[in-house]
């Protein structure tokens, strides 16, 4: 079957510029409307003693009919003869920002609607920046109202060549400029005889010329893994990585790398849930992979070609372009939840390298906090490495969005991959170790009192842990040693109280944890404790916290720990009475406890 | 890719975030078994390559056409589906509808759709599920209220429809704050949520009925024969409880003929819901229901 090609544009400029008087055009020279729609929209008015504006057609709900303004990026369908297109509405008010960029981050064109008597404003700026940094590269200009200024040239070409130059700064060239009178429907669909010195095309020809973006598939392979499941039922033991292709295509057998795991393997099979499988999967597609080998692949990764001469980077910290629409502020020092790609991780704002105002290009000087609707280049970084991409050719790997109070609240393009160090935790520690208060009795006096060296056993893995630690902990005391059970449940139930199980406290719980094995470790005793859900991450961030301490590692079981290798072993069947038997012989091993003791 | 191409992978792509964020929190899709939502479930079996792995909620008004429930329950038989339906049995039972005299349209809306759903969803209201074993439905022990909700609506469908956002948080009263939502960009949704919401995941919003019918075709998706002309001239475009719901004049006798009449036919300039007559009830009447939790 052929179906139709459908382009989604948006349309944006600055409130009471005709907007909703280009679309209402637009859908009525193009025959697009259902019938008796306009005709309800005409008696409503009348009904109502209002006079007829093609902007009601779109104010679908009542409470934008009484305000006079569209509040959501609305979607409306019209047909021109070559295609089929969904407008996603662009409201003007500064308010409903965020309803605008919601809209423009799905179209592939534009049209900034700028009014000729009124001029660029502030939200003509506005929405040119946000074009811009959305990747919109498909823009025409529309210069409304030409009736209400004669037909003007010398008017337009003022406008024009101001805006022009505007756009110029942010990197965009549009496709053309058109004068129009919208509600008279002037070079919208139907050419104007007021303006025989414009020969450009009308909106409707200039739309039809916008091309849909085709050249995904031709670029570097890109899959950022989106899920992976393990469905049981119907005895089905795939374990598919899930997600959609960003760029690129990839066949059976070939062989890819994951980012920032760096696990090589090959594809197997290529899974659509279809009669025939495909053989190969190309950008937009949302499909499945087998691997051959059993790896732990993590939502998040960036799968790749092994062969791939460009790869994305795979780093903790960043510099990037972010624009801020929350209510609060963006502060340096709280954690944020970021979603880049697939991968949904913390971030810290840790420098602010300029901050302007996206309605006039200023710079604002020198800010420690990012404000609603300012655009700051900035370094941030992340709690765990990520995989990223960071060049306009690549543009949805290079994309993010930072998440505050439940919403997204910012959004972002990485620009440049820094360092791969983490920075933040190494200067906090720094900073902790020095301001230590130590009491006055040293370590090595504690050493030979207590008879053995302090430490954090540290239990992870699918086994009864939590028993293990427990019988570790008496052990240890029966034979004289000081030693303390630190019960996770304990935790969350008290110190942990205010925290709930959500990603950003999770990384807060993990650094208590890592404090009060810092003060139970200085106080000389071996601190037992256990947890479950633990990646490589977890534990160096543990390691690190407890210095100078350290930790010792304990895998009993299955485990997702790989990169980070555990101090033992202990597969999933051996008892908890061999299990505590090993974990000694592996202290007195360490040196922590004593070979014999009286 | 062809168009439905792309809507299907952008629609697998957002059930699979949908499942990602909460399959922990309790997801469930509601299935009304009309067109829209037995794509979407067609779709989720895609997208989750043959497996469901999240319930089926359908609220079941008690005047539905009977076709639908008998096709409700092949389906959940054949798709191994968990299939749960909730109602509300109070006002059955008071016998406070519109088909029996007692209310007006809108209310009987209100009180079998919009309250049988929002108390289904919360837990508090008896859940009916499918015992796979027996065929038949058991109150479900499970009352933990849904946090996350699959739902088939789409954008072009009438006005407020077209302002949703693919999640969208909803108050435990279910309303909508309309002109409150946060931003969606690109592939990324607001997944999180304060206590006390829940969200709605729209994955066909941008579907038209048009690409719905397509892909039925181009798929072979079942779908109920009440679509169809049997003979009579008249058909249903849209199905709902049959006080209520009136078919439409048409001879459309398979799919081929049905895109026919959307493409260029008589239908082409004719709202989809011109059969439900409670939209007609006053002028922003879906938009009311909406911001009370109506679908």
């Amino acid at each position: 079957m052929n179906y139709r090609e459908q382009f989604n544009i948006v349309i944006s400029g600055h409130v009471d510029h005709g907007k909703s008087t280009v679309i209402g055009r637009l859908l009525a020279d193009t025959n697009s409307l259902p019938d008796g729609k306009l005709e309800s929209i005409r008696e409503y008015c009348k009904k109502n003693s209002k006079t007829f504006e093609y902007a009601f057609l779109l104010d679908a709900l009542k409470e934008e009919q009484s305000q006079g303004i569209t509040i959501d990026a609305a979607r409306i369908h019209f047909k021109t003869a070559k295609r089929d297109y969904l407008i996603l509405d662009a409201p003007g008010h500064i308010e409903f920002l965020r309803n605008m960029i919601t809209g423009a981050t799905r179209a592939e064109g534009t049209l900034i609607v700028i009014d000729i008597n009124e001029g660029i404003k502030e939200n003509s700026r506005r929405h040119g920046y946000l074009i811009s940094m959305l990747g919109i590269r498909q823009v025409s200009v529309l210069i409304n109202k030409m009736d209400l200024a004669g037909y003007s040239r010398d008017a337009y070409d003022k406008i024009v060549s101001e805006y022009q130059a505007f756009l110029k700064r942010i990197g965009i060239e549009p496709f053309s400029f058109i004068p129009v009178a919208a509600l008279n429907g002037e070079n919208i669909f139907r050419r104007s005889e007021k303006m025989p010195w414009y020969e450009g095309p009308t909106v409707v020809e200039q739309i039809d010329c916008f091309e849909p973006d085709r050249g995904k598939a031709d670029k570097p392979f890109r899959f950022p893994v989106q899920d992976v499941y393990k469905f049981t039922g119907m005895n089905d033991d795939r374990r598919i990585l899930a997600g959609m292709v960003a760029f690129g295509s990839i066949r059976q057998s070939e062989e890819v790398l994951f980012l920032p795991s760096n696990k090589k393997s090959r594809i197997r099979t290529i899974e659509t849930f279809s009669d025939k499988p495909p053989e190969c999967v190309s950008a937009g597609m949302s499909c499945g992979f087998t691997i051959d080998d059993p790896l732990y692949i993590k939502p998040g990764e960036m799968m790749l070609r092994v062969e791939e001469p460009s790869k994305p980077s795979a780093s903790r910290r960043f510099k990037a372009n972010l624009f801020w629409m929350g209510a609060f502020p963006m502060v340096k020092g709280k954690q944020y939840e970021i979603k880049i790609g697939t991968a949904y991780i913390l971030i810290n704002l840790t420098e602010i390298l300029g901050i302007m105002d996206a309605s006039d290009l200023e710079s604002i000087g020198n800010k420690s906090e990012v404000d609603r609707y300012e655009v700051a280049e900035c370094v941030l970084e992340t709690n765990r490495p990520v995989a990223f991409d960071h060049t306009p050719l690549l543009d949805s790997t290079s994309r993010f969005v930072i998440i505050d109070n439940y919403q997204i609240s910012g959004a972002g393009i990485i620009l440049q991959s820094l360092e791969d160090e983490n920075i933040s935790l190494v200067k906090y520690l720094a900073r902790r170790e020095n301001r230590w208060d130590a009491g006055s009795v040293t370590k090595f006096e504690r050493e030979t009192r207590y008879g053995h060296r302090a430490k954090l056993v540290l239990l992870t893995g699918s086994a009864n842990i939590e028993e293990t630690g427990k019988f570790l902990e008496r052990s240890l005391y029966d034979m004289k040693f000081f030693s303390f059970y630190i019960g996770m449940k304990s935790l969350s139930a008290g110190l942990d109280n205010d925290l709930d199980g959500s990603i950003e406290n999770r990384e807060e719980s993990i650094r208590r944890l890592g404090e009060i094995s810092r003060i139970l470790t200085d106080a000389g005793l071996i601190a037992i404790t256990c947890m479950r859900e633990m990646d490589d991450y977890d534990a160096e961030k543990i390691r690190e916290l407890n210095s100078p301490y350290e930790l010792l590692t304990i895998k009993y079981g299955r485990s997702p720990f790989d990169k980070f290798p555990a101090d033992l072993d202990l597969p999933e069947d051996t008892s908890p009475e061999t299990a505590v038997e090993k974990i000694l012989e592996l202290m007195r091993k360490k040196d922590i406890v004593p070979e014999y003791f009286l | 890719m062809d168009r439905i191409d792309r809507l299907e992978a952008e629609s697998i792509y957002i059930l699979r975030e949908a499942y990602r964020e909460f399959k922990n929190k309790n997801l469930c899709m509601l299935w009304s078994v009309g067109k829209d939502s037995t794509v979407l479930l067609w779709l989720a079996r895609k997208a989750f390559f043959g497996h469901v792995p999240f319930p089926m909620v359908h609220i079941d008004t008690h005047f539905k056409i009977p076709e639908m429930i008998a096709y409700r329950d092949r389906l959940a038989r054949e798709w191994k589906l968990d299939m749960i339906y909730g109602e509300n049995s109070d006002a059955l039972a008071k016998k406070m509808t519109y088909p029996e005299g007692a209310i007006d349209r809108l209310t009987c809306c209100k009180y079998l759709k919009s309250e049988a759903l929002r108390h289904t969803l919360a837990g508090d209201w008896i859940r009916y599920r499918m015992n796979h074993a027996t065929g038949n439905y058991e109150p479900d022990m499970n009352k933990d209220p849904y946090q996350g909700v699959i739902v088939g609506v789409r954008a072009d469908e009438e006005g407020s429809r077209s302002k949703e956002r693919y999640f969208s948080p909803r108050t435990d009263n279910n309303e909508w704050n309309i002109g409150e939502q946060p931003p969606e960009l690109w592939h990324y949704y607001n997944t999180s949520f304060p206590p006390g919401c829940h969200i709605r995941i729209h994955p066909i919003l941008d579907w038209t009925e048009l690409d719905i019918w397509e892909y039925i075709a181009r798929e072979n998706v079942p779908f109920i024969p009440l679509y169809l002309d049997q003979g009579e001239g008249k058909r249903y475009r849209s199905l709902g409880c049959w006080p209520c719901t009136k078919p439409i004049e048409s001879s459309a006798r398979n799919i081929g003929e049905i895109i026919e009449e959307l493409k260029s036919g008589k239908l082409k300039n004719v709202a989809e819901r011109s059969g439900r007559e409670q939209d007609k009830a006053d002028g922003g009447s879906l938009e009311t229901l909406r911001r009370e939790g109506y679908m």
